[in-house]
């Protein structure tokens, strides 16, 4: 008996952990995993279960703001991570694997403003102009949700792209350069694609952020812009159905899609480093 | 000789500032989005908040200390203005009571879970992180839905509680404070999870051996021993946890529903049915302060951090 104790015994383990985190993660998923059954409920109630259906999906895809958020939110988060990542590739070019130089710190803190900013107070912030600009120009187009998307989309892009400069073998690019290959040529050669799986992974990443964002937008856009989000928000004043558990789920199953990709490309990363 | 060292030093010294130009311009397009986007407007918001009000909404420009007033004021409760110092100070003490409430729950059910995590082995730690973050990346407004959808009248938990039969009659949990904090843990746990995660999976648990062989029990090397080597973990997990609790909007929005505002609903009520925008500003910058600070404490401690490696 006394031998199995001591067997038994590991330094690492501390009574109650394995119960709470269990229990933890329980209550991580319930709550998701209950909104994703009743968005298959046959019924109107969110609480009673009266078989399994589509119709939900099919009533909110017939809905034609649920339509029209759609493809907005989905014109939103293309331009904003297209335009982040770009300017984020290029920022990440400029400030990585480089010895600090003036203003290097400042740069490094305009980037990741955004994080550290609560999203109200920009939120507040972009209202406060946007809307002088908007009395000035006359134009409420989706520009103003574009830039601002942009904007907060550029530190979340910025992360895996210079993570994955900074892992990378600088003898490549050296060894073209030995080679005659000109700059432009070295970076579209080499740098390049040794960066992609970095790029690819920021731009989903800032995809999924603009996709999501609730506040920003919700101070933002003009009338008659709702993004998935703000409709989803907005349906909240009146009575619940099962269709906004329906959009829930669909948006929750495109979410996961992304970040298993994310996983899997930043992960390979990982397995070619030493 | 020395001719030729001081022309290599001066090809050097332009080849440096060729570097720096090129790094500022390539650096320079993200910085001009963000300062339009971003940082820009932040200021505006500054001078706004030392303007006067405009009777509709917007600003009158003239310069005015109101707004800051307004909010100082507040603390003043023998003052002729006490039903808006009442208001102001019950608003400041939710979302403050609330935010430390909110870190205490999900530090003492994170700790557990991320020793949990950090104690698996390869890759079964991979997949209970990977579990961990697919709710972290879970858009706020979905998780915060699927706890109102929990506490509802007739949710699941007070469906559960009638028919165990703890309770006649259902509760009323939605729109009230607790709901607002269940929903905050709810939302920040992994936020907890992950710094805690990266102090404990860093424990040299040798260290640990060595107090069990000095006879120390198992309360007495969680306090001497594992407890002071991730006390940084707990303070950035903390941190990152009360921030985003003091700013947060979406969740006492829809789970507080309209009576028990924080501060970041506050903020909003002054750009909208409040019309007072320097108010607004004012509470805005007065934020962005204290998240300024605690983050800046943040940095402070994880740079502290770093030599134990």
């Amino acid at each position: 008996m006394a031998e199995r104790a001591r067997k038994s015994f590991s330094v690492r383990q501390l009574p109650g952990v394995t119960p709470i985190t269990l229990a933890c993660f329980a209550a991580l998923y319930a709550p998701i995993v209950i909104i994703v059954i009743y968005s298959f409920n046959a019924g109107d109630s969110v609480a009673l279960w009266q078989g399994f259906s589509f119709r939900w999906y099919a009533i909110a895809a017939e809905n034609e703001l649920v339509q029209e958020a759609t493809i907005r939110s989905l014109v939103i988060a293309l331009w904003a991570s297209g335009i982040s990542t770009v300017l984020a590739t290029m920022a990440a070019l400029g400030t990585t694997r480089t010895a600090k130089f003036p203003g290097s710190t400042f740069i490094y803190v305009m980037i990741n403003q955004p994080l550290m900013v609560p999203e109200i107070v920009t939120a507040v912030a972009l209202l406060i102009f946007f809307a002088a600009i908007k009395v000035a120009t006359g134009y409420s187009g989706l520009a103003y949700l574009i830039l601002a998307h942009s904007a907060f989309c550029v530190p979340f892009a910025y992360l895996p792209i210079r993570a994955r400069l900074e892992g990378m073998d600088r003898t490549l690019e050296i060894a073209a350069a030995d080679l005659y290959a000109t700059p432009w040529q070295t970076f579209r050669r080499v740098t390049l694609p040794l960066v992609a799986p970095g790029i690819v992974a920021g731009a989903m990443l800032a995809f999924v952020i603009s996709l999501d964002d609730v506040i920003i937008t919700e101070f933002v856009k003009s009338a008659g812009q709702d993004t998935l989000p703000t409709y989803m928000l907005g349906q909240l004043r009146r009575a619940i159905t099962p269709e906004v558990n329906a959009i829930s789920t669909a948006l929750l199953g495109l979410t996961i899609l992304l970040l298993t990709a994310f996983f899997l490309l930043t992960g390979r990363n990982n397995d070619k480093k030493p | 000789m020395s001719g030729e060292s001081a022309s290599l030093r001066s090809l050097e010294r332009d080849a440096a500032a060729r570097r720096i130009r090129r790094n500022w311009l390539l650096s320079a397009p993200a910085l001009a989005l963000l300062l339009v986007g971003a940082s820009g407007p932040l200021l505006i918001v500054l001078v706004y908040s030392f303007l006067k009000p405009g009777d509709f909404s917007g600003v009158i420009w003239e310069p005015s200390f109101n707004a800051w007033f307004q909010i100082l004021f507040s603390r003043d409760i023998f003052d002729d203005t006490v039903g808006l110092a009442d208001a102001h100070l019950t608003i400041f003490w939710r979302s403050v009571r609330l935010s430390l409430s909110t870190t205490l729950i999900t530090l003492l059910l994170g700790l557990p879970t991320a020793y949990f995590i950090a104690t698996r082995s390869g890759r079964q730690r991979m997949f209970w992180l990977f579990l961990i973050t697919i709710p972290f990346w879970t858009n706020l407004l979905i998780r915060t839905f699927a706890i109102l959808e929990m506490l509802r009248n007739e949710g699941i938990v007070n469906n559960a509680l009638v028919d165990l039969g703890l309770i006649a009659e259902p509760l009323q949990i939605l729109y009230t404070d607790t709901a607002v904090l269940i929903g905050m843990s709810y939302v920040y746990l992994p936020l907890m999870v992950l710094p805690l995660y990266a102090a404990i999976e860093r424990l040299d648990f040798r260290l640990v051996e060595a107090g069990y062989d000095l006879y120390a029990n198992r309360v007495q090397v969680f306090r001497r021993i594992i407890l002071p080597i991730i006390k940084p973990g707990i303070i950035a997990g903390s941190i990152l946890v009360f921030v985003p609790s003091l700013g947060a909007y979406v969740t006492p929005r829809v789970l507080g529903g309209g009576k028990n505002m924080m501060i970041g609903n506050f903020i909003e009520l002054q750009f909208g049915q409040g019309r007072n925008w320097p108010l607004g500003a004012s509470l805005s910058i007065l934020l962005l302060f204290i998240v300024m600070a605690a983050l800046l404490l943040y940095v402070r401690v994880s740079s502290r951090e770093e030599p134990h490696g």
